[in-house]
């Protein structure tokens, strides 16, 4: 039966079932139980937003608060996959991969590989992404192209809690190294989303409008506001086609060009800067297979090239919204050769 | 733990078998028909053997880039780690890894490691696992006095000190990161020092000698069974080949590698040994080193004949599902 969650609770849930079906699932990050050696009360963070909240009633040492120290329990995370476990390590916010990348970039991400395929490191690491919240340069940033970029990992980023909870249960139970990307500015959005069990498999772009005249390709928050563009579009008679991405990697190219192929117009929408990006990455697909299908450039609505900024008034801008979207669909869509 | 004169002969067996390894990679280099970058261990070989002869198959290490030694002392097939130097489809990785990479998880061996510093958060989740499942194995990570700078080994031993994990990090100082000495590079105290500071019991032994390599290392693997937490162990060592091969070591001073063989070779100091207190005969140890050249032999024979790996294998292994 299905009920209203936020995608924050999905999470929570999805992380319980597994955790209650799988007894090799354990969980570590900062302050994902709270009050680890304090006097006070345990649990009593369950994470910075609370999406571990609970947890550590049921499961105990499952749970493991850890030193801010993301070097060495991301590392610990990979090893103990790579020694039986299925761990699911958060960390915090997706900015601090910049102290612990060689372990998920050098280490998790290649041991298939270089040891000839005789390894598997079923590890999942969660991670705060995205702006919004006024957090500034270095709790704000939206890096999955960074991970898209390394053979070997597969990056997540779900916009729904419904999907929220399938493709996280996914993650646990893949035996590859996931990364999973959940937006700050998406855990209060609210869904329906199924009691039991289920899992969403990687690879699937979700087409969440369908419409024949424009693509709007996105990711994360930006299906949201690519929703809400096509909304006030329809409006005006044209009638975009929305995809949703999903996961960057393994990347659906089919839905891709599918929509390509049935609009020939495409809008890609991604909250990261531009360079060498998701965004950019789409693009490149679709001019090299749908070249013939397109009768308009391929527009990118991205942020600028800066760091993200910490005033309201700056990081507003800084931010694709549903206005620049529209304006950048209208554009496509008037494009005559 | 006592050893026996079983224990005794097949540390020399795998002491001298990670030297004939070592010494005739080091030939082989030399011809050209061996690719990519080569560390060699010969020299340190007591350190490996001293730690991993308290080690069950199920226990697990991670390595270093100066990785042979390790993988052999810990059980991984001869053979196929010269085949996996020679790039070839019966290497243990298959010929994707190289001498930087040999691993073999069955036999615990988490990987050599091209990352200095790479092993110690591993072997924190390694040590990690065996803590929830409640094995009682032990994870081992090596270093080298470079890697006891990096910011991943100060992390891993907090680390394993918060956790109580049954975790042991053995540092094989052998006078150079690369080429820059330990003198230079290690900021204050000495390496034990260190890990006294995180919370940790921690020796320093002589690199060179089995038996205080063996006692450290057996006091460290029985603190760890016993839920005792981790332990650091500092082995003083030299290298008697150069950071890489094709390392001019003109960083090192005159005659230093020859002293050490000379004066401080750890198979001499073993046989010494051996044949004063147990009983075992210059003889026995002889028959070892002629197996052992042949076991060399046979593997450099078979790796230089075993076919390379199929070229479309390149793109394979990447995921186990994608």
């Amino acid at each position: 039966m299905a009920r209203t969650l936020t995608l924050l609770q999905a999470i929570n849930e999805a992380l319980d079932q597994e955790m209650e079906r799988d007894s090799s699932v354990i969980l570590m990050g900062e302050d994902i139980v709270g009050g680890s050696g304090a006097e006070g009360e345990m649990d009593a963070w369950g994470g910075p937003l609370g999406v571990t909240k609970g947890l550590y009633a049921k499961y105990g040492d499952r749970l493991l608060d850890t030193p801010i120290t993301e070097s060495a329990f991301i590392g610990a995370a990979v090893g103990a996959a790579a020694s039986g476990l299925r761990p699911v390590a958060e960390l915090m916010f997706s900015d601090f991969v910049g102290v612990c990348f060689d372990q998920i970039y050098n280490q998790a991400a290649k041991f298939r590989y270089m040891f000839g395929g005789r390894a598997e490191t079923p590890v999942v690491v969660r991670t705060m992404y995205g702006a919004g919240l006024r957090a500034a340069a270095q709790h704000s940033q939206s890096p999955y192209s960074i991970f898209t970029h390394v053979p070997g990992l597969k990056c997540v980023m779900p916009v729904t809690p419904y999907d929220a909870k399938g493709l996280l249960i996914q993650a646990i139970r893949d035996n590859d190294p996931v990364i999973f990307f959940e937006h700050k500015g998406l855990y209060e959005t609210e869904g329906e989303v199924p009691e039991q069990s289920y899992s969403i498999p990687f690879g699937e772009a979700n087409v969440v409008r369908e419409g024949d005249d424009v693509s709007i390709i996105s990711l994360g928050l930006m299906v949201h506001r690519s929703l809400a563009a096509a909304e006030t579009l329809a409006g005006e008679g044209i009638q975009c086609e929305v995809v949703d991405l999903r996961t960057t990697s393994p990347l659906d190219e089919d839905t891709v060009l599918e929509s390509a192929e049935n609009t020939g117009r495409m809008v890609v929408v991604d909250e990261a800067p531009p360079r060498c990006s998701v965004a950019t990455d789409i693009s490149a697909l679709v001019a090299q297979h749908a070249f013939d299908a397109l009768e308009a450039p391929i527009t990118l609505v991205t942020a600028p090239h800066t760091p993200v900024p910490f005033a309201g008034v700056l990081e507003d801008q800084y931010m694709p919204d549903a206005a620049r979207i529209a304006a950048a669909v209208r554009r496509v869509a008037g494009y005559a050769q | 733990m006592a050893l026996t004169k079983d224990d005794l002969l097949r540390a020399y067996r795998l002491m001298r078998t990670i030297r004939e390894f070592e010494e005739r990679v080091h030939v082989e280099f030399a011809t050209g028909e061996i690719e990519g970058f080569v560390h060699l261990y010969a020299g340190e070989e007591a350190c490996a053997v001293g730690v991993m002869l308290h080690l069950t198959r199920a226990d697990r290490i991670a390595s270093t880039h100066r990785g042979h030694g390790h993988c052999i002392a810990k059980g991984v097939d001869v053979p196929a780690m010269m085949a996996e130097i020679y790039g070839r489809a019966t290497g243990s990785c298959r010929g994707k890894g190289g001498s930087m990479h040999i691993a073999d998880l069955d036999k615990g061996m988490m990987g050599a490691n091209g990352i200095v510093g790479g092993g110690p958060p591993l072997i924190c989740g390694a040590a990690l696992a065996a803590k929830v499942q409640g094995t009682r194995q032990v994870g081992v990570a090596f270093i080298g006095d470079g890697a006891s700078n990096q910011g991943t080994t100060f992390e891993s031993m907090n680390l394993a000190t918060v956790w109580n994990l049954p975790a042991i990090f053995v540092a094989e100082n052998n006078g150079y990161a690369e080429s820059t000495a330990a003198d230079y590079h290690i900021g204050a105290g000495s390496l034990a020092d260190r890990a006294e500071g995180f919370g940790m019991p921690a020796a320093t032994v002589d690199g060179h000698d089995f038996f205080a390599v063996h006692q450290a290392a057996g006091e460290a693997v029985g603190r760890a069974r016993a839920g005792d937490g981790p332990s650091f162990i500092e082995c003083q060592v030299n290298r008697y080949f150069g950071h890489y091969e094709g390392d001019a070591q003109t960083y090192r001073p005159p005659g230093e590698v020859e002293a050490a063989r000379a004066n401080h070779d750890c198979l001499e100091m073993f046989a010494g040994r051996v044949s004063h207190s147990a009983g075992i005969e210059r003889g026995e140890l002889d028959d070892i080193d002629r197996a052992v050249a042949a076991l060399i032999d046979g593997a450099v024979s078979s790796a230089k004949a075993d076919p390379a790996p199929a070229a479309a294998d390149y793109l394979t292994d990447v995921y186990i599902d994608y």
